[in-house]
C-alpha cells in the first residue's frame, strides 16, 4: 500500500513537474502568464489519442511529433498574439494584465474547439498497461514508463539551460531583462523561444498524461491550476524548484487520495498553496517575485 | 453641479421605476430575461467595484456566486428566508476574508492565481461533503413567491451596488483606491492602508455576487454544484465588465445589457460554438478596447476636441498638452 502510494506520488509528481518547468519558462522568462496552458496540454493529449487509435502509432513516436507540434503552436501564439501586447504595455504589472486576460480568452476559444470535435466525454486509450512488480508493489508499466519520460526530459532541460551558452542567454533575461540587451542578447527573440519551449514541454505533459490518465476537453484548467501553484512553490523561473515543487505535490496529492480521501486532493492542493501564501510566497526555494 | 445630480438621479429613479413596472406588461419569458439582465449588471458592477480600480483581475466570481446560491439551497427549508440571505451574505464574507487576507497582501498575481482556481475547489467540496456527509447530491428549492419577486428582489440589489460603487467613487475610500491602482508605492507614501483598503473593497464585491447567487437560486428549483458553479459565469462578468469599462460607474451595465442578450441569442442558436465565439470576443475586446467602451468614446471625443482647437490657436512646444 505505501510503496504503491509512493511510486504512484512519484509518477504523479513528475509529469507534475515536468508541465510546472513549461510554465516556469513561459512566466519567469517570456513574462507571459498563461491561463490557456493546461489547454496546451489537454490539446496534445487528444492528439495523442488520435495519433495511437487511428494511425497505431505508440506515445513515443507521439511524442517526436506532438512536441515540435507544441513548439509551434505555441511559437504561433506569441509571436500573434502576445508580441503586440508586450509592445503596447507600460511595465510588467500592465503586462500580467494584459496576458491574463487575452490568454484566459484563448482557454475558451481551444476549449470550445475541442467540445466541437471531441465532445465532453473522458477520453483514454490503453497503452503498456502490464502490470510491473517493483519492491512488492504493482505498477503499471505505462506509469514508470511516464516517470522516466518525465525525469528524462526534466533533467536534460535542467543541463540544457545550465550547462549552454543557449541555455545561460535565456536565464540571463530571466534574472534582468534590463541588462540583457547591453551584453547583446535580444530578448524578444529569447523570450518567444521560452515561450515556445514552454509549450513544447506542456505538449509533453499533455502525451504523457494521456498515457495513464482519463482526461476531457475540459479538464485542462485543473492542469494550469496546479502547475501555476507548482511555479510558485518551486520559485518564479526556477528550473529546479519546478522539478522538486512537483513531486513533493504529486506525492501530497497521492497521499491524500490513499489515505484520506481521493475528493479531497484539490483542497489539500490549496492547503498547500495557502500555507505557502502565507508562509513563504516567494517560493520554497525562490527569491521574492516583484 | 447639483442640478445636474438631481438631474442625475431623478433619471435614475424614473428608469428603476420604469423597470421595477415592466413585469405587469410582459409575459414570463420577457421577465425571465429581465432577471437574467439585472442579476448580469449587478455582477459586473459588483465585480468592477473592487477589480476596476485597483486592476487584480478576479477569476472567482462563480465561486461566490454559487455560494451563494448553494446556501440557499442548504436552509431554505431550515430558515426562514431573510435570514437565508443574510447567512449567504455571511458565508460569502467569510471566504472572501480569507481569500484577501492571505493573497491581498502579496503582488497581484497570487490574487489571481488563487481566484482561478477557487470555483473549482469550492464546487469539489461541496461535492465531497454532499457525497459524504449528506449522502445526496443535488438540492431542491421551494419558495413561495414567483419570478417576479425575484426580478424585483434583484433590481433592489442592483440599484443598491450602482449606489454604493456611485458613493465610493466619490469617498476618501475611491481615491484611495484609484492611488493604489496608479502606483502602490506612491499610495503607501500617502499613508493608506493599501492591504485593508483592498480588503474592504473585496468583501464587499464578494457580498454582493454571493447575494446575486443567492436571490437567483430559487430560479432553478433543483440545484447541484456542477449548475451553480459553472464557470462561464465568471468569464461572462469579466467580459461585461471590461466590454463597458471596469472604471466607471456605468461601464459594466452598459457592457451587461448588450451582451447579455448576445449570449441569449447566441446559447439560442449556436450552443456547440458558444464558448468559441465568446473566447474570441473577449481577446477581440483585450485587443482593441482595453479601456472598455466609454474610455474608448471618451478619447475619441477628447481628440476631436483637440484636433479642431489646434486648428484655432498655435500650440505653444513644451507644454504638458503638447508632450501627450
Amino acid at each position: 500500500m505505501l510503496m504503491t502510494a509512493l511510486i504512484a506520488g512519484l509518477v504523479l509528481g513528475g509529469t507534475y513537474a515536468l508541465v510546472a518547468m513549461g510554465l516556469t519558462l513561459q512566466y519567469g522568462i517570456a513574462r507571459i502568464m498563461n491561463l490557456a496552458y493546461g489547454e496546451t496540454m489537454i490539446t496534445a493529449a487528444f492528439a495523442a489519442f488520435i495519433l495511437q487509435s487511428a494511425l497505431g502509432l505508440n506515445p513515443i513516436a507521439d511524442l517526436l511529433l506532438i512536441v515540435p507540434g507544441g513548439f509551434l503552436l505555441s511559437w504561433a501564439i506569441y509571436a500573434l498574439m502576445m508580441r503586440p501586447l508586450v509592445t503596447r504595455s507600460r511595465d510588467r504589472g500592465a503586462l500580467e494584465i494584459d496576458s491574463i486576460l487575452a490568454t484566459f480568452g484563448l482557454l475558451f476559444v481551444i476549449q470550445g474547439v475541442l467540445l466541437v470535435i471531441f465532445g465532453a466525454n473522458y477520453m483514454s486509450y490503453s497503452y503498456l498497461n502490464v502490470p510491473v512488480s517493483i519492491l512488492g508493489a504493482n505498477v503499471a508499466a505505462n506509469r514508470l514508463l511516464a516517470l522516466v519520460l518525465a525525469l528524462a526530459i526534466g533533467v536534460t532541460l535542467y543541463l540544457l539551460m545550465t550547462r549552454t551558452r543557449w541555455g545561460t542567454t535565456i536565464r540571463a533575461v530571466a534574472v534582468a531583462p534590463q541588462s540583457a540587451p547591453l551584453v547583446g542578447i535580444d530578448v524578444n527573440r529569447t523570450a518567444r523561444f521560452a515561450f515556445a519551449l514552454g509549450g513544447a514541454l506542456a505538449a509533453a505533459g499533455g502525451v504523457v498524461i494521456s498515457m495513464y490518465q482519463t482526461f476531457t476537453a475540459t479538464s485542462g484548467v485543473v492542469f494550469t491550476m496546479k502547475a501555476l501553484i507548482v511555479v510558485i512553490m518551486g520559485g518564479v523561473g526556477n528550473l529546479l524548484g519546478a522539478l522538486s515543487a512537483g513531486l513533493i505535490l504529486g506525492m501530497v496529492e497521492t497521499f491524500v487520495a490513499t489515505y484520506v480521501d481521493p475528493g479531497l486532493t484539490l483542497a489539500a492542493t490549496y492547503g498547500i498553496f495557502l500555507a505557502l501564501l502565507l508562509w513563504r510566497p516567494q517560493g520554497l526555494f525562490g527569491k521574492a517575485a516583484r | 453641479m447639483t442640478m445636474r445630480l438631481a438631474f442625475g438621479f431623478s433619471l435614475a429613479a424614473a428608469a428603476l421605476a420604469a423597470l421595477a413596472f415592466a413585469p405587469f406588461y410582459v409575459g414570463p419569458y420577457q421577465v425571465g430575461l429581465l432577471i437574467g439582465l439585472a442579476g448580469y449588471v449587478t455582477l459586473s458592477s459588483a465585480w468592477a467595484l473592487f477589480s476596476g480600480p485597483t486592476r487584480y483581475v478576479s477569476l472567482a466570481t462563480v465561486a461566490f456566486f454559487g455560494i451563494g446560491a448553494y446556501t440557499v439551497a442548504a436552509l431554505n427549508e431550515i430558515l426562514p428566508y431573510p435570514l437565508v440571505l443574510l447567512a449567504a451574505a455571511g458565508v460569502g464574507l467569510g471566504i472572501a476574508l480569507i481569500v484577501g487576507l492571505s493573497t491581498l497582501r502579496l503582488a497581484g498575481v497570487y490574487f489571481v492565481i488563487f481566484t482561478f482556481g477557487l470555483a473549482e475547489l469550492v464546487r469539489q467540496l461541496v461535492t465531497w461533503y454532499e457525497v459524504n456527509v449528506t449522502g445526496t447530491l443535488g438540492r431542491y428549492i421551494f419558495m413561495s413567491f414567483g419570478p417576479e419577486e425575484i426580478y424585483w428582489q434583484l433590481l433592489a440589489l442592483m440599484a443598491a451596488t450602482l449606489f454604493v460603487s456611485w458613493c465610493i467613487g466619490r469617498s476618501r475610500l475611491g481615491l484611495a483606491l484609484k492611488i493604489i491602482g496608479d502606483d502602490e508605492v506612491v499610495a503607501a507614501h500617502c499613508g493608506i492602508d493599501i492591504a485593508r483598503t483592498k480588503l474592504a473593497l473585496f468583501a464587499l464585491s464578494a457580498v454582493i455576487i454571493t447575494l446575486v447567487g443567492a436571490i437567483q437560486a430559487p430560479r432553478w428549483t433543483y440545484i447541484e454544484p456542477g449548475i451553480v458553479f459553472n464557470p462561464t459565469v465568471s468569464f461572462l462578468t469579466l467580459i461585461m465588465a471590461l466590454l463597458g469599462g471596469a472604471n466607471r460607474l456605468w461601464g459594466p451595465a452598459l457592457g451587461a445589457v448588450p451582451l447579455f442578450l448576445l449570449f441569449e441569442w447566441l446559447s439560442a442558436n449556436f450552443p456547440d460554438h458558444y464558448s468559441i465565439i465568446l473566447g474570441l470576443l473577449f481577446i477581440a475586446i483585450v485587443f482593441i478596447l482595453p479601456g472598455g467602451v466609454l474610455a474608448f468614446v471618451e478619447r475619441a471625443l477628447a481628440h476631436s476636441k483637440r484636433v479642431t482647437g489646434n486648428a484655432e490657436r498655435v500650440r505653444e512646444p513644451g507644454t504638458a498638452e503638447a508632450r501627450q
